[in-house]
């Protein structure tokens, strides 16, 4: 079997295409080389669904973030993904930055950023009590959302599925071959994975980190992705109502900064740092990292606390220079780059979808609606998002509601069997779906049961249960009860 | 919505000692909600010796002291116990909202009495740098996996801290065939009881390094070797002290936390230091008939000086009740 297309790479983005193309009458696969979905790039994101703001008026970024951050309501609607608009505020410290602030208000409203303006001290006191009192004014952009990145990826690629979209996982491609043409149509891709060989008339590389060294394999080497690590540190959910709105500072050069970051999970978060680094698989943290973001944040909210921090984890962003890379590669017909997809690629991943389906169509791609596509999944329960009143008609459904796995992040057997059923192979897995493990005692109680939850649901042996993927495995044998 | 005269949050030994000296002084209607299946709490996966020489006079392991406990609490009728029960929400005028297989609970109490233990401290509370592969445990995690579960969580272990679950899962993990490479100790001695060093690190040769810490964990998808490094009085990294040590297995060990969450919703007074509540005497707290025993209300070394105080809170709560009728 070929085919339509093929996506290498089941991130945000990768999912966000996939979803998009499952709307035609297309045969259509992911591959991903890690044992679960969104496990590179994406889920150490931020969560952030930027305005468009801090981004040049004649970026392809700032197009598709202002795109997207339309888009992505119509997509949390449809697919049931929290999305919340809290509006952000880039506060600047001294009379002079009030300029620098009026230039990026111009710029955002070149893009078409909606209703952006600029506060004064008094506003941001009344509306933002815990900054600092030093912050003279802000430029408030009141579009700025929070989504649970991982979550919507998730949710994007389940859809996709329900509409025919097939992913593999735990294949990483090792090399891709272009056929001979045949007569009057696309010249077949055949991909290798360590798993077997699968065959497309069109590729789309978002492999993220790796997009560069995927379209080697084709011969394409005009351009390098470098990773640049940003470490984040989450505070406890105590801490959720901290601030009300997404804090940044005035941006530099290469990163919009030190940031106070409210997350749909509720926990805050501070960060990322933003270092260039050698390694595609440097996820360490640091004494300085921490640092830096202390440091940063108590410019605006002079009140966080290191003791407020529960977990902490680096992430990497693909840079491969200024601008996304988006474009079908004239060399190697039917093969399209969609790499360099950092900052702010989460918001703009819906618009990238919409571009990649119009290159599609000039690469000679008919795209023809399905009779049925199913627009809509059901929204996943979380107890922790509920109120009393529905906790106790879930419980009544299903009482297995009421059986608490997690209890500092309220996560029951149900939601973490509903998980499993949905894809959740490991522990993290199960994390960034539910959330139990990533409160404050950090897996402490729970770990136990869920790996046990796992391992009957997926009927394999506990020590077969990994964190991440294999190499992972948690415990390290069953003791010899002989 | 239930009432009862006395909810006690907790069937651990505070909980338990908490219950039946209520009981002894006269309360009749008691609830003990308990979220794990069994009565006992931590005592379960410490199956070591060393427990009761003081409230039971003789040397008990930990599931033993628990036993010893749970066949006097249920031997008293007017102690009502729910298991897999959690609390989720807490107010001032100690109504509990409790979660279990199949129900949603609100209950009143007339006095309550929190017996909700502690947490450990996590690596990420101590910060040290570095990345999060699998095999980095709380020394509890590691008892429950081996003790309760039976399973081993690894063959090449470093213990981070030498309180006294550390020192205990030491010998523990040795004796199921682990190598325990080191103990690493940031301050100049043992948190842990004198007599942990000698019987779980001395008698088994493991290397207890004071002034020490891991300055870095490395591996991908499992730990692989973690950096050493000693430490001045500042607790200052001595640059030239470093060393490597390859290990598949880290076990953190530095420090419990009260779990004092509920209380802290219902909007009692607590030290952020120390996440206990402010309280001029015993097992009290800001608000009256809220009484807190046991390690929620500071951490205790031994489960018989739990008991022992936690007697006084079922006490303390029968005296409140019979002051408010």
């Amino acid at each position: 079997m070929i085919y339509d297309i093929i996506i290498i790479g089941a991130g945000v983005v990768g999912t966000s295409i996939a979803r998009e193309l499952s709307r035609y009458q297309l045969k259509i696969a992911i591959v991903e080389k890690e044992e679960e979905l969104a496990f590179g790039v994406s889920k150490s994101n931020s969560g952030i669904i930027h305005p468009g703001t801090q981004n040049s008026p004649e970026s392809l970024k700032g197009k598709l973030c202002v795109q997207g951050n339309k888009l992505i309501r119509k997509i949390s609607r449809e697919l049931g993904v929290d999305f919340k608009e809290v509006g952000e505020l880039i506060v600047a410290f001294n009379e002079e930055d009030i300029s620098l602030l009026e230039k990026l208000e111009d710029d955002g409203k070149k893009l078409g950023v909606p209703r952006l303006k600029i506060v004064n001290q008094a506003w941001l006191q009344k509306h933002e009590p815990n900054l600092s009192k030093t912050a003279v004014a802000a430029l408030y952009a009141p579009t700025a959302g929070i989504v649970s990145p991982y979550r919507l990826a998730y949710d994007l690629a389940e859809n996709a599925v329900q509409n025919n979209v097939k992913i593999y996982t735990n294949s990483p491609v090792t090399h891709i071959k272009q056929l001979e043409t045949e007569r009057d149509s696309q010249a077949p891709f055949e991909i290798t994975t360590p798993n077997g060989t699968l065959n497309a008339r069109y590729v789309i590389n978002s492999a993220g980190l790796f997009a560069d060294e995927i379209s080697r394999l084709v011969g394409i080497d005009n351009f390098k992705i470098h990773p640049r690590k940003g470490e984040e540190f989450i505070l406890d959910k105590k801490r959720e109502h901290i601030t009300n709105h997404l804090l940044f500072p005035l941006p530099s050069k290469t990163s919009k900064g030190i940031l106070v970051i409210k997350t749909s999970d509720g926990n805050p978060m501070i960060g990322p740092t933003a270092q260039d680094v050698d390694s595609k698989e440097d996820l360490s943290t640091s004494d300085e990292g921490l640092k830096k973001v202390l440091d940063g944040v108590r410019r605006m909210i002079p009140s966080i606390s290191e003791n407020d921090i529960i977990a902490y984890f680096a992430g990497l962003r693909p840079s491969a220079g200024d601008d996304f890379i988006i474009r079908h590669e004239d060399k190697v017909p039917g093969f399209i780059n969609v790499a360099g997809i950092q900052s702010p690629g989460l918001t703009a991943a819906p618009a990238i979808a919409l571009m990649v389906c119009d290159i599609l169509k000039s690469a000679g791609l008919k795209l023809k609606k399905r009779k049925i596509f199913h627009s809509h999944r059901k929204k996943t329960i979380h107890l922790f998002a509920s109120s009393l009143r529905k906790i106790k008609n879930f419980i009544k459904k299903d009482s297995s509601y009421g059986d608490i796995v997690c209890r500092c992040e309220m996560v029951s057997r149900k939601e973490i069997e509903d998980a499993i059923a949905r894809g959740a192979t490991t522990l993290d897995g199960i994390k960034f779906r539910t959330r139990a493990q990533a409160g404050r005692c950090h897996g402490g109680f729970c770990t136990t049961r869920i790996l046990k939850i796992l391992s009957e649901n997926l009927k394999k042996a506990p020590t077969e249960i990994t964190k991440n993927g294999a190499g992972s495995e948690i415990v390290a044998q069953e003791r010899d009860h002989a | 919505m239930l009432k009862k005269d006395l909810v006690i949050v907790g069937g651990g030994p505070a909980g338990m000692a908490a219950a039946i000296y209520a009981h002894k002084n006269g309360v009749k209607n008691i609830l003990v909600i308990e979220r794990d299946k069994h009565l006992g709490g931590i005592l379960n996966q410490c199956i070591h010796p060393g427990f009761g020489l003081e409230y039971f006079k003789e040397i008990l392991t930990g599931p033993e002291y628990a036993q010893k406990a749970i066949e006097k609490i249920r031997s008293i009728p007017e102690i009502e116990i729910s298991l897999r029960s959690f609390v989720v929400r807490l107010t001032q005028n100690k109504i509990l909202t409790v979660l279990k297989p199949g129900a949603l609970e609100q209950i009143k109490a007339k006095a309550l009495i929190m017996a909700t233990g502690c947490r450990e401290k996590t690596r990420e509370m101590v910060h040290i740098p570095g990345t999060r592969p699998a095999g980095i445990f709380s020394a509890g995690l590691a008892q429950k996996l081996i003790n309760i579960e039976g399973f081993l969580p690894g063959k090449k272990v470093v213990i981070v801290g030498s309180g006294d679950i550390g020192l205990i899962m030491a010998r523990r993990l040795t004796l199921e065939g682990a190598e325990v490479k080191a103990v690493i100790e940031i301050q100049k001695e043992s948190r842990g009881l004198i007599r942990n060093v000698v019987q779980c690190l001395n008698d088994f040769d493991i290397p207890l390094y004071y002034n020490h810490k891991i300055s870095h964990i490395y591996g991908k998808k499992r730990v692989e070797k973690v950096d050493v490094v000693k430490v001045d009085d500042h607790l200052n990294s001595v640059s030239g002290s470093e060393f490597t040590i390859d290990c598949d297995t880290v076990l953190v060990s530095v420090g419990l936390i009260p779990e004092n969450e509920l209380i802290e919703m219902a909007g009692v007074a607590m030290d952020k230091k120390t996440n206990c509540p402010t309280s001029s005497e015993l097992n009290t707290t800001s608000i009256s008939g809220l009484f807190v025993c046991g390690n929620s209300f500071k951490v205790y070394d031994l489960a018989d000086s739990v008991s022992r105080d936690s007697e006084i809170a079922g006490k303390q709560a029968a005296e409140y009740l019979r002051n408010r009728s």
